[in-house]
């Protein structure tokens, strides 16, 4: 602990601090721009100016470590006069067009230059101008605005790991661009919009949509991905206007990917905002009790064992559980399955299909091997703690398959089953390299666990861990990530068949052997239709409502309270931002109403008797003793990662402008060979 | 005046030969290994007592600053890095020192490297300094064959190896920090400091960052003695000095002189005085054009050292003195060094970025006289708001000139800028009054 005195009051504080951080904690708060905590320390902005004992000039408290005995003044004429002198710079070549600036309302350079400025011009020369530059469908640009205060530059090289932006020219001619002018290939680019502490960097697509003092803020939860991005909501009547990080250092720091942030414009288009039923392959509009009625005929016609529900991945734990008590309670069918494709999962134990590693230990880690997974694209933030755990250890990264940039280095394995057979009985170098490792991960993505040999893999290998002490109290080492928002939820909540090693509902499915089907916001079924009757309770009109023949529309992320667990097995709720259109309404109570009108009888009276049952759920859930009796069989297999249409992998961003915008621009990028 | 023997630079006008052969006949190369064998202490000790000040500009004693090199080579190397960027207009020293003297330089390398353990020397050569590089690089050759340098340097048993890095062409880079960061290969913008080179240099390694003439200066010193050195000069301000004489003087050169030896001599003596005679003299800029002028009354009487220079608010910088005569017209003369401190500011910090280009900007109309009167006041508080808010010195370099033009000739541009703003200021008003800028006479009134 250093003593140091700030403005004569003398305080105790940590070893390694900086002066700003110090004045921070003695509560004298220090106007900043290039200065940020997640980003490397630039000292350009000259804004954080404080006064030293024994120096004679004024000194950039971001920069200046904290030593004992130091004694600073941040009120004295000195300091007053510097960052009035400061602000007067950075105010003379900037435009002052906060009327037209997106960014005004909510502008560090608009609060400070009212708490530290002055309230008069005295540059009369002319202001400079600064060309636009393009960067993608995300960034608009007015580069006069721009302070040069570099944390643009700084995330896009420390954080996203993708070198894209950089200054160009010196002194006043400096400039920030992408210099060939192409849009930025990072999928966590529009970060920069939010580091970016003036308007010259705003938001393409929210462009003069409102101004952030009319929106109606809502801390919710995304579920873009199953990574649970702590956000911020803002709508603007029922309209989503926009999505923004919100700090949770155990997850997504305060970053989100682009998909994330920019998908809410899906929330508007292709939504179904009536029920609709198939008549000679036209959807017709319907009244609910009508419905609702066809449901519950058909069900009352047709045997429990031919009925079968497949959930959807952006389906909330509520919406889970009463369809599970649904399905047990009143059609009391055993066909329900949270997969729509033969995922291997072994519920036993709930470290079978989580990520054990928690997000923030990552980057402690020494080791880190990828299998059938890109994490770029599965989960972007945590692609963004890998890079993290690189730069901080030179975490050695193996990956099995060639999977592309991943902004980091690694290297890559053959993507052979065969090679972690070998591994697994210890005759590959990697066996010695993981036992030598103190901290390593081993990644499983959704691509591995498809294959025929996933138990085989999985189970062996989470054997092999366990022999060698890498699976312990102090470090998991065995990860699964999951892609979807609902996934983890859905085992915790047993969503799947008895016997977990393969997906039989989804099999009879395919075969036909079921006469009614329900979907539950799932869009992912592949399967040729015969005789059966479909049924979609969803918010979008996509793959799932084309299949069906029934159509209730269902709410999405934004309109209903939910919780959801992330891949870590973290569980956390959504809030209600906004409302669903027309006569949507919220999914559980869709499930609700259509239990009242086939047994007389409400599944739950209210939300909150769900929500207690479903906690009680998971509460008194028991980890049923592991069976490791059943043979592992091996198969020699190419482990191929899927190829993830990242900006279209739900229904709300494929039904988003500016997702396909991203797409396109990735497409066109493909195709005239300049990628990479 | 320095006699013809305590000139350290004999050949500053290339009439002896630049050769490897030719300097040793100077006295180069001759007792190195002797030199190197009295030990690192010794060496330091003697830099430290000769109170020999950096000659790039700054004026740091060159043996306190050795001494910060850590004592033992830990697990990165010490690195010698030597600024050969001579940028600063009316500076042209270091060029002579590399075409005429470059063994000086290169046995100072040597000496240094091994006072600061360093096996490895760059030389930071501006990329303007071609030819001079090339001649840098000859006498390198001459000496890797002579095994003066390389493994088992002078048989001293001290390995040293010397590049040379072209520079691009920034004069920031002529500051130590942007100096290793172009080095590096990253864009010329200086570092933050602390910390300093000495700890957190070059690729994260403690490195010692010198002058070419104060590397050059060195191996004379050692041999000659501290006590010589010192005996010239005044205390503090010791040893002989390249000035560079440029401008309106006769016939413009450098020389080699005391410190502390008086402008009027320099310019009577060794530049043939000024065009037009002494009274023609309007102004002198002493050290290179971030350097405050000084008006003709005080060079009548002022010394070229560090220490008289400061007192009288100006510098001795690099010893570069301008001579501006009263056929120039002093305000454009300012301008145009704002000029060049607004094109080659770096960009890194705000101060600097904006304020130099607002200087220049000024002083262009208020050398046509279109600027109001109010402004003449307004450009020294801009000034003020530069110097000693920057991340390195040049915030000062670019305010400084500005500031020796408004002390010392306020009435000139005030003669010239003597128009009022259509809009007076409204004292009656009290809504528009800027409460932060309320000065005393107006809360009165």
């Amino acid at each position: 602990m250093l003593k140091v005195k700030v403005n004569d009051t003398e305080i105790e504080v940590e070893d390694g601090l900086t002066v700003l951080q110090a004045c921070e904690q003695a509560g004298a708060e220090i106007p900043r721009f290039c200065y940020h905590e997640k980003l490397s320390i630039a000292g350009n902005c000259r804004m954080c100016l404080v006064e030293m004992e024994k120096s004679p000039k004024p000194i950039a408290s971001c920069a200046m470590p904290v030593t004992n005995g130091m004694n600073i003044k941040t009120n004295t004429p000195i300091v007053e006069k510097a960052r009035k002198g400061v602000m007067e710079f950075l105010l003379a070549n900037h435009p002052l067009d906060c009327p037209v600036c997106d960014q005004g309302g909510e502008c560090d350079l608009q609060d400070q230059s009212m708490f530290y400025g002055i309230d008069k011009s005295r540059y009369k020369e002319n202001k400079r101008y600064v060309p636009e530059k393009y960067m993608g469908p995300l960034i608009k640009t007015q580069m006069t605005r721009c302070i040069h205060c570099t944390r643009c530059i700084r995330f896009a090289e420390e954080i996203a790991g993708i070198e894209e932006l950089g200054a160009i020219g010196r002194g006043e001619d400096m400039q920030i661009t992408t210099y060939l002018e192409k849009s930025m290939q990072s999928e966590l680019s529009a970060n920069v919009i939010d580091l970016c502490p003036v308007g010259a960097l705003t938001s393409k697509p929210y462009v003069f949509e409102a101004r952030p003092w009319e929106l109606k803020k809502t801390e919710t939860i995304d579920v873009m991905d199953a990574i649970g991005s702590n956000i911020r909501v803002d709508t603007y009547g029922w309209e989503v206007k926009r999505v923004l990080p919100r700090i949770n250092e155990e997850i997504n720091e305060e970053w989100i990917s682009d998909k994330t942030r920019y998908s809410c414009d899906g929330l508007k288009k292709q939504r179904i905002d009536t029920p609709l039923v198939k008549e000679n392959n036209i959807y017709k509009k319907l009244e609910w009790e009508k419905a609702l009625n066809i449901i519950a005929e058909k069900i009352k016609k047709t045997l429990p064992e031919k009925i079968a529900g497949l959930t959807g991945d952006l389906t909330n734990m509520e919406t889970l559980f009463i369809v599970k008590e649904f399905f047990e309670k009143t059609i009391k069918s055993k066909n329900l399955d949270c997969r729509a494709e033969n995922t291997y999962v072994n519920t036993e134990d709930r470290k079978n299909y989580i990520f054990n590693t928690q997000l923030n230990k990552i980057e402690e880690s020494d080791l880190i091997l990828l299998i059938g997974t890109n994490p770029r694209f599965e989960g972007t933030i945590l692609n963004l703690r890998i890079l993290k755990a690189y730069r901080k250890n030179k975490t050695k990264i193996y990956s099995f398959g060639d999977i592309g940039e991943l902004t980091y280095p690694y290297e890559v394995i053959e993507n052979k089953t065969d090679i972690i057979k070998k591994i697994i009985e210890e005759k590959h170098d990697l066996s010695e390299i993981i036992k030598n490792s103190k901290k390593p991960i081993i990644i499983l993505g959704q691509s591995v666990l498809k294959i025929k040999s996933s138990k085989y893999i999985f189970n062996e290998l989470k054997r092999f861990l366990e022999k060698n002490d890498k699976i312990n109290n102090d470090w998991q080492s065995l990860n699964i990530l999951s892609n979807n928002a609902s996934t983890v939820g859905a085992y915790d909540l047993d969503l799947i068949n008895p016997d977990n090693s393969e997906n039989f509902t989804l099999k009879s499915i395919k075969n036909n052997e079921f006469d009614i089907i329900f979907l539950f916001g799932q869009d992912n079924l592949k399967f040729i239709k015969k005789n059966e009757f479909i049924i979609y309770v969803g918010s979008h009109g996509d793959r799932g409502a084309e299949l069906a023949d029934l159509v209730l529309p269902g709410s999405a992320y934004t309109e209903q309270d939910g919780y959801f667990t992330n891949l870590e097995g973290k569980i956390q709720k959504a809030y209600k931002a906004s409302y669903p259109p027309g006569e949507a309404k919220e999914d559980w109570s869709i499930v609700n109403e259509l239990a009242n009108l086939i047994k007389r009888k409400k599944l739950f009276n209210d939300k909150n008797e769900l929500n207690e049952s479903m906690i009680k759920y998971l509460e008194s859930k028991k980890i049923k003793i592991a069976g490791n009796s059943i043979k592992n069989e091996f198969l020699s297999e190419e482990i191929l990662v899927e190829d993830i249409d990242y900006y279209y992998s739900n229904v709300i961003s494929r039904a988003s402008t500016t997702m396909t915008q991203c797409r396109n621009e990735k497409l066109n990028l493909k195709k005239n060979g300049t990628e990479g | 005046m320095l006699e013809d023997k305590d000139r350290i630079f004999k050949n500053l006008y290339n009439d002896f030969g630049v050769d490897a052969t030719s300097s040793k006949n100077r006295g180069d190369w001759l007792d190195t290994k002797v030199l190197i064998s009295k030990g690192r202490e010794w060496i330091i000790n003697e830099i430290k007592s000769s109170e020999l000040r950096g000659r790039g500009g700054a004026g740091f004693p060159t043996g306190l600053k050795w001494s910060f090199a850590p004592k033992e080579v830990g697990s990165r190397p010490h690195y010698l890095v030597i600024n050969a960027d001579e940028s600063e207009p009316g500076t042209c020293k270091d060029r002579d020192i590399l075409r005429f003297e470059p063994h000086k330089l290169i046995e100072g390398c040597l000496i240094a490297a091994y006072a600061v353990q360093a096996h490895v020397c760059y030389i930071y050569i501006r990329g303007e300094y071609f030819n001079e590089g090339q001649i840098l690089q000859e006498a390198l050759n001459q000496a890797y064959k002579n095994k003066l340098i390389g493994k088992n340097s002078c048989d001293s048993g001290w390995d040293l190896d010397i590049f040379i890095h072209y520079g691009a062409g920034a004069y920031i880079c002529g500051e130590e920090t942007a100096l290793l960061e172009s080095l590096e290969g990253n864009k010329g913008q200086p570092r933050l400091k602390p910390p300093f080179p000495a700890l957190v240099g070059l690729y994260g390694c403690p490195t010692i960052v010198n002058n070419v003439e104060t590397i050059a200066v060195v191996p004379t010193i050692l041999r000659k003695g501290s006590k010589w050195f010192t005996s010239i000069g005044k205390p503090k301000n010791t040893g002989t000095k390249i000035f560079c004489i440029s401008g309106n003087v006769n016939h413009p050169c450098n020389v080699e002189e005391e410190m502390g030896i008086s402008l009027k001599d320099l310019i009577e003596t060794h530049a043939g005085g000024v065009i037009g005679g002494w009274d023609n003299l309007q102004a002198v800029i002493p050290g290179g054009s971030s350097m405050p002028l000084l008006p003709k009354n005080i060079c009548e009487t002022i010394k070229m050292d560090f220490d008289s220079l400061v007192e009288n608010k100006s510098g001795l910088g690099t010893a570069g003195i301008v001579v501006i005569n009263k056929d120039q017209d002093i305000i454009k003369c300012m301008a145009r060094i704002a000029r060049f401190y607004k094109h080659e500011s770096c960009g890194q910090c705000t101060p600097c970025r904006e304020g130099s280009g607002w200087m220049w900007r000024m002083l262009e109309r208020m050398a046509k006289g279109e600027a109001s009167r109010e402004e003449v006041d307004m450009l020294m508080d801009v000034t003020k708001q530069i110097e000693g808010h920057t991340i390195c010195a040049f915030g000062e370099g670019s305010a400084w000139p500005v500031q020796g033009l408004l002390r010392h000739f306020k009435k000139e541009l005030i003669k010239r800028n003597n128009f009022n703003p259509l809009i007076k200021k409204n004292k009656n008003v009290p809504y528009l009054i800027d409460q932060h800028l309320l000065e005393e006479d107006n809360v009165k009134s």
